[in-house]
């Protein structure tokens, strides 16, 4: 009992560490860092200890110090409840989602199984879609509780795009629910142990989808509207200082984590390596003893699937930093008019081929 | 569905854009009525950047005019500078020696790559795709560069002067030059590739605001926007000064006078323009660059502190300004963003009685409402970034 307790608290403190800890302060450089690569600059590099500048690893530090101490402003006019649990309500969802998400097998060490996840719930797929549609209330709440224009046209834009990007995301996700048969995101993450048994083989389609519909559910560019700054100032978080405006910007790093993890399950394998077995990695790890060898195991399956989600946040800046922004009927038209029944095609010919097979 | 819209008592917002907007670059100020997303009027109110150019002018001798031109398109002031002294020249009768008109045309070149990159570089940036913008800065970067090496500053170069010009061309500049174009024409390839086969770039640009030829024309459009339209005119072709008819340069014109057309053209511009400086380069004829009338422009420093007369001319026109004879013109050259006029008119004094300035913004920013009205909200960024209002130009 006790130690199903302490198991449970070490995982959720391991994500919560992983996620508040390092991802969300981290990414931010890492963001700064990664469009300076892009763009031939040098990027932030000056803030320091003693000298120490740490290639701008203490930017994040200094950002968050600064933004602690800005005053924290209220509009006139503005629903103070509202505009207060906006930030929280956008913050939360990303992290819960993660509790669903695997990040690791099942092991046996000292005679204790251990699975690598925090709510194995079955299902897992479901739960990640409930609290991801909950995020659109923060920003929707920020944009009207504001009592601002560019807040409303902001929070409107966003209402708009992540509930039309929902249906597609929800419907792009069928495909491997079928192939895989489980809502069970450990299920689906344990049948990827084969290489070309992953998800983006067996649904390259899907993958494209539910890739596109995650980075427009995200918000960032190239779905950036609600926050379209030459449009209309900064969207649903003009109004916004201080700390909470950092918790947006903190939801939004770790909902780019969630959905890399996400992703990373349902499509790229899991935490399994390319072409090694777990079992062929338990045979390598050997000299350290069962146990010790079923625990390098752990790390390497840990490490490997997060080293997929740096590869897929990655590839999110890559994006983010190579394409213009879309238009608010664009968008739309994408949404409803191209993802939508591609997603449906998609179904239709995964049930053919399921169903003949 | 007319009875549902209209029992939702639904009222248009009515929203400030600006002056202070990040796409109110140049300081303007948009009223803006959205029904939704859907522009249904929009007014323009420009007049926040007014420094009183015209009247300025009036109080300083006819040189101490040039400083004041350089802050008009503050993106390419050289071609203020050339304008202005064109002017000035064409009222006292002035022919510059062949090697300054060659510079002059150099420079007025660089100053057109530099507010060509910085447009379509800040265009980029407005839709989102940050890179691009950087890419084209850089190559800004190493324009301004050139034009630091030539004139000493980088954005208000106060270069040309009536009857010559400040300084000539520093040694090596050709070589120099030869580089950094050809880091230029790199970099235009590399957002060539992120922009113009872009399909959310090309989505975001075509088919928006376009301006038919014919209306572009009653609208006073002049430069690039005019050009996208369709309508060949550039004064460098139209009525060449100069060198420009001894140059081989082409014009780029666009078909339907939409915000891609008048990307492309500034696009190719781009590449136009660094083949005429290339050409002006090679053709580049030695001799002086000012003109021996000391009592227009002053000589040497070495003949001023040595010979008496020199030091009397000298003396004459820095304190009572040149005497340009009596009588009213107008020139125009091409500008980076369009046809820059100045209407003078001397009464024979050391000032001018009015300096006049026809912006090319100007026409340009009024026509604002006419191509927005009935676009959406995220139109105004990519059309107010191809007009490419310039504040201390169209304000003056």
């Amino acid at each position: 009992m006790i130690a199903d307790l302490i198991e449970a608290i070490a995982k959720i403190l391991f994500v919560f560490g992983v996620n508040m800890g390092f991802f969300a302060p981290i990414l931010g450089w890492v963001e700064r860092k990664q469009s300076a690569v892009m763009q031939d600059r040098v990027g932030a590099n000056r803030a320091d200890i003693f000298g120490f500048t740490l290639i701008g690893l203490l930017h994040p530090l200094s950002d968050t110090i600064k933004l602690i101490t800005k005053e924290d402003f209220i509009p006139a006019g503005a629903n103070k409840l509202f505009h207060t649990l906006a930030p929280f309500i956008s913050l939360t969802p990303a992290l819960i989602t993660f509790a669903v998400v695997p990040f690791g097998g099942q092991y046996e060490i000292f005679g204790r199984r251990i699975n690598l996840v925090v709510a194995d719930l079955d299902v897992g797929i479901l739960f990640v879609f409930a609290f991801a549609s909950l995020a659109t209330y923060g920003t929707v709440l920020a944009g009207w509780s504001s009592n601002n224009n560019w807040s409303f046209l902001g929070g409107l834009r966003a209402a708009a795009q992540m509930l039309s990007y929902e249906v597609a995301m929800g419907l792009s996700i069928i495909g491997i629910i079928m192939v895989y048969g489980s809502l069970k995101l450990t299920e689906i993450g344990a049948m990827q142990t084969d290489f070309f048994k992953w998800g983006i083989f067996l649904q390259p389609i899907g993958f494209i989808l539910f890739l596109t519909c995650a980075i427009a559910e995200n918000k960032r560019a190239p779905f950036d509207i609600p926050e379209a700054e030459t449009e209309i100032v900064a969207g649903y978080f003009t109004e916004y200082s201080s700390m909470k405006f950092i918790m947006f910007w903190m939801g939004e790093f770790l909902e780019m984590v969630t959905i890399s993890g996400i992703i990373t399950t349902l499509f790229l394998g899991a935490w399994h390596l390319p072409f090694i077995s777990d079992e062929r990695l338990l045979s390598l790890f050997g000299f350290a003893g069962p146990n010790g060898s079923i625990i390098m195991l752990m790390m390497a399956n840990i490490a490997t699937f997060f080293g997929k989600i740096i590869f897929m946040i990655w590839f999110q800046m890559t994006i983010r930093w190579t394409l213009p922004r879309f238009r608010y009927d664009q968008i739309m038209k994408l949404g409803w008019k191209i993802m939508l029944p591609i997603s449906l095609i998609n179904i239709f010919i995964t049930g053919l081929v399921v169903l003949l097979k | 569905m007319t009875d549902l819209a209209k029992n939702l008592h639904t009222e248009h917002m009515v929203i400030n854009m600006g002056p202070s907007h990040p796409v109110t670059h140049g300081t303007v100020k948009f009223l803006v009525t959205l029904d939704g997303e859907t522009i249904v009027d929009f007014d323009v109110e420009i007049g926040y950047l007014h420094r009183g150019f015209e009247k300025m002018c009036e109080n300083s001798t006819w040189e101490q005019v040039f400083p004041y031109t350089d802050r008009l398109n503050y993106l390419s002031p050289i071609i203020n500078n050339v304008g202005y002294a064109l002017a000035v020249e064409k009222l006292i009768g002035i022919d510059t020696p062949e090697r300054c008109k060659y510079v002059r045309v150099i420079v007025s070149e660089l100053s057109r790559l530099a507010d060509h990159l910085t447009n379509v570089a800040a265009s980029g940036l407005e839709l989102g795709a940050f890179t691009a913008f950087l890419y084209f800065v850089e190559a800004r970067d190493l324009i301004w560069d050139l034009l630091e090496s030539v004139c000493g500053a980088r954005l208000t170069s106060n270069y040309v002067r009536i009857g010559g010009l400040k300084n000539d061309l520093p040694d090596g500049f050709k070589e120099q030059t030869k580089e950094v174009f050809k880091r230029c024409r790199e970099l235009w390839i590399d957002v060539d590739k992120l922009l113009t086969k872009n399909r959310i770039f090309i989505d975001r640009l075509k088919d928006v605001c376009i301006m038919p030829p014919d209306e572009a024309i009653a609208w006073g459009f002049t430069g690039p926007c005019l050009r996208a339209s369709g309508v060949p005119y550039d004064v460098r072709k139209a009525q060449p000064y100069l060198v420009y008819d001894q140059i081989d340069f082409e014009i780029p014109i666009g078909e339907k006078g939409d915000n891609f057309d008048r990307y492309l053209v500034r696009m190719e511009e781009i590449n136009q323009s660094m083949r005429i400086v290339e050409q002006a380069l090679d053709k580049l004829p030695d001799g002086p660059i000012n003109v021996d009338m000391p009592e227009y422009r002053w000589q040497s420093k070495d003949d001023i502190y040595t010979k008496i007369e020199s030091l009397i001319f000298h003396f004459k026109t820095v304190t009572g300004g040149i005497r340009v004879p009596q009588g009213e013109v107008y020139f125009p050259v091409e500008g980076a963003n369009g046809e820059v006029g100045f209407y003078l008119v001397s009464d024979g004094s050391g000032k001018p009685y009015k300096c006049r300035v026809r912006p090319p913004c100007f026409p340009l920013t009024a026509a604002m409402p006419r191509m927005i009205k009935g676009a959406l909200i995220a139109d105004i960024v990519p059309t107010f970034d191809m007009i490419h209002m310039i504040g201390g130009e169209c304000d003056r």
